[in-house]
């Protein structure tokens, strides 16, 4: 099953590379560029331990588009998220079997460099994660884990960091001082400008807003509908609005299977399955 | 509508006063003992503290007698015992918390490091004797094997005999137990979700450590290198094993000195007959406090500046 339904040719190529450059919605892309794939997952199945999470799922996910994770809870998709850079190692009985590659790179097979991988795959936990230092310093922590700075490059990559994850107003006058001091929501944020301050291809969001109020959850969806021009984003959310409001395609899990995928409003407006219906109608989940 | 009987609250209001009232008095029973023997020490040491106690070594005489060899003493073996045990304990800690698969062996090891910290001081002396002091034997005492000048203060010899830094080293094993209890306990209170996001962003674990995990704990790690310290400082019994010095006329020179330490002292002092020596033995446990005293409010400080940059 693939995440990229054919689209509307009816652009030349010379629109496109003019669209393109003015920053193109999902909705204006051509096939050329939907199918271009950041993530496959081929036959993939995981477990932990003795118990199996994840069962033979097939599943495509396009570059610079926003694909959402729905199910009910423990249906695998936190797992399947966590697979994306190798999350899973740390815990303990965690293992996969199947195909599954970024870009091409195999991320299964023991020669893959974890480190790397977790470069050019970025992640925002559920809460906030700062770390109790500077703003600063929790911006250029990522890249300092990989390349000395000059002081005045570093100065440049976090200001852009913090301007792309839409906090540089807020705290441009207060980058040494403690990153608790933010609310939740500019937590969450400066999280986001710490994950891409690395410059990852995909960004894993493992439901982002679930510790925020609503007007936090805004202002980073709204940062989601940003980003997508630059990463490839996947969340796993709870909230069926805000998969319908963020993403540009939508996978439904149900224990442990990958049940229906394809265009966000497609799948909520006219879903092919049964159960699909009924958990994003709210039945059950 | 409510289910069950209701707990009257002038009877819950009495409990609460009885707890703060049963608190309270058991603060200050605990207070009320330390400050009478405090007190007590103080009233009959503080005579015999002037420069001539702090600079003279022993003598068959109270009124003549000082406590420079073992303040020396002690100074030296502490100081080698923080440097040899904290790094070590600190990075047992990180090995076992961050590190070590969670298997039958490190089950294992984890039990015996708490059962350690409860073996008596003077066992770790007799250890400490053998495996240091005689190396178990394989080598001679007799002929000692020399690494280094003797007029350099890291001269070495094998076995090290009764020197500072067998002392050293036993003591090291008495507090490493409590050590690395205390600083895995602080490792402990990292949020797993600070790791998590250091991971995320392609750090490796030792960069994890170095970066996150042990910059946080560390604040905590100290109060236990305190602790620890205090012990240290305070035993008796191994270093009469392992050095058995009482009466000492010299200072130590380097790490193979003979040596006595304060609580030696005090012992010595503390067990005579005669009424001058009781006195001169307060003032000893004056100035061993004041030693104490000082080594933590170093910990404290070195806490509190670890600590400003995180707040």
């Amino acid at each position: 099953m693939h995440l990229s339904t054919p689209m509307p040719t009816s652009d030349t190529p010379s629109a496109d590379r003019v669209r393109r450059e003015l920053a193109p919605t999902a909705s204006e892309r051509t096939p050329a560029q939907a199918i271009a794939t950041a993530v496959e997952f081929r036959g993939f199945s995981a477990w932990y331990g003795a118990h199996q999470v994840l069962n033979l799922v097939d599943l495509t996910i396009a570059a610079n588009r926003v694909c959402a994770f729905i199910g009910p809870s423990g249906c695998g998709k936190s797992t399947l998220l966590r697979w994306m850079n190798r999350m899973n190692d740390s815990i303990q009985g965690a293992r996969a079997s199947g195909g599954l590659s970024l870009h091409g790179l195999d991320l299964l097979g023991s020669a893959l460099d974890v480190v790397d991988l977790r470069r050019r795959v970025g992640m925002v936990f559920q809460k906030p994660n700062p770390f109790p230092k500077s703003i600063f310093d929790n911006v250029a922590f990522g890249p300092r884990l990989h390349r000395t700075y000059s002081r005045t490059d570093l100065e440049e990559l976090v200001e852009q960091s913090l301007r792309a994850s839409a906090l540089w107003d807020e705290v441009k006058d207060r980058l040494h001082r403690s990153a608790l001091g933010l609310s939740g929501g500019q937590q969450q944020r400066l999280c986001i400008a710490r994950a891409i301050a690395v410059d990852p291809e995909v960004l894993l969001m493992d439901e982002p807003c679930s510790a925020l109020d609503p007007r936090s959850t805004a202002s980073i969806e709204e940062l989601i509908r940003e980003l997508r021009e630059t990463y490839t984003i996947v969340i796993v959310t709870h909230n069926m609005q805000q998969a319908s409001r963020v993403s540009d395609t939508t996978a439904f899990f149900d224990e442990g299977r990958l049940v229906e995928t394809g265009e966000t409003d497609a799948l909520f407006t006219t879903p092919r399955e049964r159960r699909t219906e009924d958990y994003v109608s709210g039945r059950f989940g | 509508m409510s289910v069950g009987v209701a707990i009257p609250v002038a009877r819950r209001t009495r409990n609460d006063r009885l707890l703060w009232v049963a608190c309270l008095g058991a603060t200050t029973l605990a207070v009320a003992v330390l400050s009478a023997l405090l007190i007590a020490v103080f009233l009959q040491g503080v005579s015999s503290l002037d420069w001539h106690f702090l600079s003279s070594y022993a003598s068959r005489k109270a009124a003549n007698a000082g406590i420079l060899a073992p303040l020396m003493g002690s100074l030296w073996v502490c100081t080698l015992c923080g440097a040899i045990s904290i790094p070590i304990g600190i990075a047992t800690a990180i090995y076992l918390e961050e590190y070590a698969p969670k298997s039958r062996l490190r089950s294992f090891v984890q039990l015996n490091i708490s059962n350690l910290s409860g073996v008596p001081s003077i066992v770790y002396g007799i250890l400490g004797l053998a495996a240091f002091g005689r190396c178990f034997g394989v080598l001679s005492s007799d002929e000692p094997l020399a690494l280094g000048s003797p007029d350099s203060i890291f001269f070495i010899q094998l076995p090290l005999g009764r020197g500072i830094l067998a002392g050293a080293l036993t003591l090291s094993l008495v507090i490493l137990p409590i050590m690395i209890i205390a600083a895995q306990e602080a490792l402990r209170t990292v949020p797993k979700s600070l790791r998590h996001a250091a991971l995320a962003l392609g750090a490796t674990k030792w960069q994890v450590v170095r970066r996150v995990t042990l910059p946080a704990a560390l604040p905590t790690m100290m109060t236990g290198a305190i602790l620890s310290m205090s012990r240290a400082i305070g035993e008796a019994a191994p270093l009469l094993v392992i050095g058995g010095v009482l009466l000492l006329f010299s200072v130590p020179e380097n790490l193979m000195s003979d040596f006595t330490v304060l609580p030696l002292q005090i012992y010595n002092w503390a067990g005579r007959p005669q009424e001058e020596f009781h006195r001169i033995a307060a003032g000893a446990i004056i100035v061993q406090l004041a030693l104490l005293l000082l080594f933590n409010s170093v910990a404290v400080l070195i806490r509190q500046k670890l600590q400003r940059p995180l707040q």
